[in-house]
């Protein structure tokens, strides 16, 4: 009997202790819960392993159609970028060199970027107005393009966290700076070693906007 | 012969007019700038802004900058982007005193354009790792305890232009992605007591609800450090080009992740890996690896008269004047060198000086006709100096295009007019 009541009450101390936190945590009583209707419609996002990715999906050859309507405007037909809208193929092998082409293939380092900006933000002007299949055929066509999958490989929920970008080891962290030497606070103060030789002017470049003489 | 001199006072006010608009033009050229005067007003004659009444109230029931002061606008450069929607401009920072940016001339970084929203739909969701997943009103954010705080906020992409060599000649296009205003606000430490917060979360994802969605992810460290969601800024609501009615602010940390037109943040356990922290926003390097999540701007300075756009018009007694901030801390103390960094000496600070804004210097010189190289150094509270562009270049060569910032060399010509130049 005894063993039974203290049962009891470690159970009740037990169910108590959450409620006795959430008690003290919602300080203010401000805003509203948010449904699971309204969380839906703006979550959004898709993280690299492949949470919040949503069901769906697309291959190149589909996307190929998607991407000539939408897209092909702005960035080419082949994704070469037109006028100064952004390259979106090719650059391999040129990050290390004078003139880097930082694209989704030579660049990039997770495939669930590319879904989730494009599905956001693009076409520009129209965000969030491609369907989710739809967004995964221009996102394969891409990868296609960049040599990443085939043709025919099918893109969808499960398999884009896992798809492996051609950069991903292409970044450091965490940040190292400062990084220059420190020289703690008292930098030198007179005759400095410096060179002072003039090596090039803004005006010589000529490329400052003028104002329009009225 | 009253009437006769009133007449002539309105005839001179319309070529006063005339000869301003010209004026304008002429002072935005960087030359000169000097306002041609009309004798009529100069003494011992009666100025005909004495002889005449003025304006009564409400003439503008919002006022607005002085008609003189035309050439005090934002800036961009055409050329650097394809859109208007997707582009910058530039803060006019040389023509700007003290240490507040005037709401109006703050610089527009915009991805998809600028949102214009009711403040009446305004929403804040707040999901992922929380005990409570919410929805918050603009109204229910003001009823939080309220924080105000002075904040300088720059791109991290400012003065990129000039990684490679000096390329823009001027004050405005190469240091002006910097603003520093009045924030008032919620801080989201004390927002996140109303929905609580998982032991796993060490993220956030802050989202816009502009066309971009522009969204970044932040350690929950900063989030729970000094980070805010402001609605007001230098006393008024927030203009809608900077995030009317809400946005976030990230003290010292780059531009990009102060998230404009907030929609939403989101608790998770690992870094979302957005666009704008992957293919932008990260620091490439010589050996083709760039750095990722470079957050903070490291101290920096710049002389804004004389500059480009502010030659020196007059021989004798000038006060040099210019902005240091860090994203570190304070200003700890600021050195001019009109050498070309060989001698410095160290400038006045202006009072406040507070951690994470901008902060004002002058130091008074000479000037007879001799060329200068004009630099500033700024060093900040924890030691750190501005470094000179061959320092960063050694270290992250030139493709970075984000942090650089590196000391800056104005030559003042033997005829005043000033240019930005490169040494080595």
């Amino acid at each position: 009997m005894f063993a039974l009541v203290k049962k009891t009450l470690i159970f009740l101390v037990l169910l108590a202790i959450p409620n006795f936190i959430i008690a003290e945590e919602r300080k203010f009583n401000l805003g509203k819960i948010a449904t699971k209707t309204e969380i839906a419609g703006w979550d959004i996002d898709v993280r690299p392993d492949g949470l919040g990715a949503p069901l769906g999906s697309g291959s190149a050859i589909k996307g190929e159609e998607v991407y000539a309507e939408q897209c092909a405007s702005c960035h080419g037909d082949f994704g070469e970028g037109l006028d100064r809208w952004p390259e979106l193929v090719g650059g391999e092998d040129s990050l290390d060199t004078h003139d880097p082409v930082k694209t989704t293939g030579s660049y990039w380092p997770y495939a669930s970027t590319m879904y989730d900006y494009i599905y956001r933000a693009m076409p520009f002007g129209v965000a969030q107005s491609l369907t989710h299949d739809e967004t995964y055929q221009v996102v394969a066509y891409l990868l296609y393009m960049n040599e990443i999958i085939d043709e025919d490989f099918v893109l969808n929920d499960k398999n884009i966290g896992k798809i492996k970008m051609p950069n991903v080891e292409g970044f450091l962290m965490p940040d190292p700076r400062p990084d220059i030497a420190n020289v703690n606070g008292n930098p030198c103060m007179q005759n400095c070693d410096t060179p002072t030789k003039i090596i090039g002017k803004a005006r010589d470049i000529d490329v400052t906007p003028e104002e329009e003489k009225s | 012969m009253e009437k006769n001199k009133k007449k002539k006072i309105k005839l001179n006010r319309r070529e006063l007019l005339a000869g301003t608009a010209s004026l304008g033009a002429l002072a935005l050229t960087s030359k000169a700038g000097i306002a041609e005067t009309n004798p009529n007003n100069l003494p011992p004659n009666v100025p005909e802004w004495t002889a005449e009444l003025g304006a009564g109230v409400d003439a503008n029931p919002y006022g607005m900058p002085s008609e003189f002061e035309k050439n005090v606008i934002r800036r961009n450069v055409e050329w650097l982007t394809a859109s208007t929607e997707s582009s910058v401009n530039f803060t006019p920072i040389q023509d700007l005193e003290g240490i507040v940016t005037p709401n109006g001339l703050c610089f527009e970084r915009h991805h998809g354009g600028v949102s214009i929203i009711n403040p009446k739909d305004y929403r804040l969701m707040i999901n992922g790792l929380v005990d409570r997943e919410m929805i918050f009103t603009l109204d229910d954010l003001k009823r939080f305890p309220q924080t105000n705080k002075f904040y300088f906020l720059e791109c991290a992409a400012n003065g990129g232009m000039e990684w490679k060599g000096s390329q823009l000649n001027g004050c405005q296009y190469t240091f002006g992605m910097v603003h520093n205003v009045q924030y008032t606000g919620v801080k989201l430490s004390d927002l996140i007591l109303e929905t609580g917060l998982k032991p796993k979360a060490k993220w956030v994802l802050a989202e816009g609800s502009d066309s971009s969605g522009m969204t970044r992810s932040i350690p929950i460290e900063k989030i729970l450090d000094d980070c805010m969601i402001a609605w007001a800024m230098n006393g008024e609501a927030l203009r809608s080009e900077q995030g009317y009615p809400a946005r976030l602010v990230v003290p010292g940390w780059e531009g990009n992740m102060w998230v404009k037109w907030l929609r939403r943040l989101e608790f998770g356990d690992m870094p979302y890996m957005t666009r704008e922290e992957t293919s932008k926003y990260t620091d490439l390097l010589p050996d083709g690896k760039a750095r990722m999540f470079t957050w903070v701007m490291d101290a920096k300075s710049v002389v804004t008269s004389p500059s480009p756009e502010k030659s020196i018009l007059y021989k004798g007694i000038h006060q040099l004047r210019g902005l240091a901030w860090s994203g570190r801390g304070k200003i700890k103390r600021v050195d001019v060198s009109l050498d070309g960094g060989k001698n410095w000496q160290t400038a006045k600070l202006h009072d406040p000086v507070m951690s994470k804004s901008l902060a004002r210097f002058t130091l008074p010189f000479e000037w007879n006709g001799q060329e200068l190289l004009v630099q500033s150094r700024a060093i900040d509270e924890t030691n750190y100096v501005q470094p000179t562009i061959h320092e960063l270049q050694k270290l992250r060569g030139v493709n970075s295009i984000y942090h650089n910032n590196s000391i800056a060399t104005w030559k003042v010509n033997k005829d005043g007019t000033v240019d930005n130049v490169r040494l080595g």
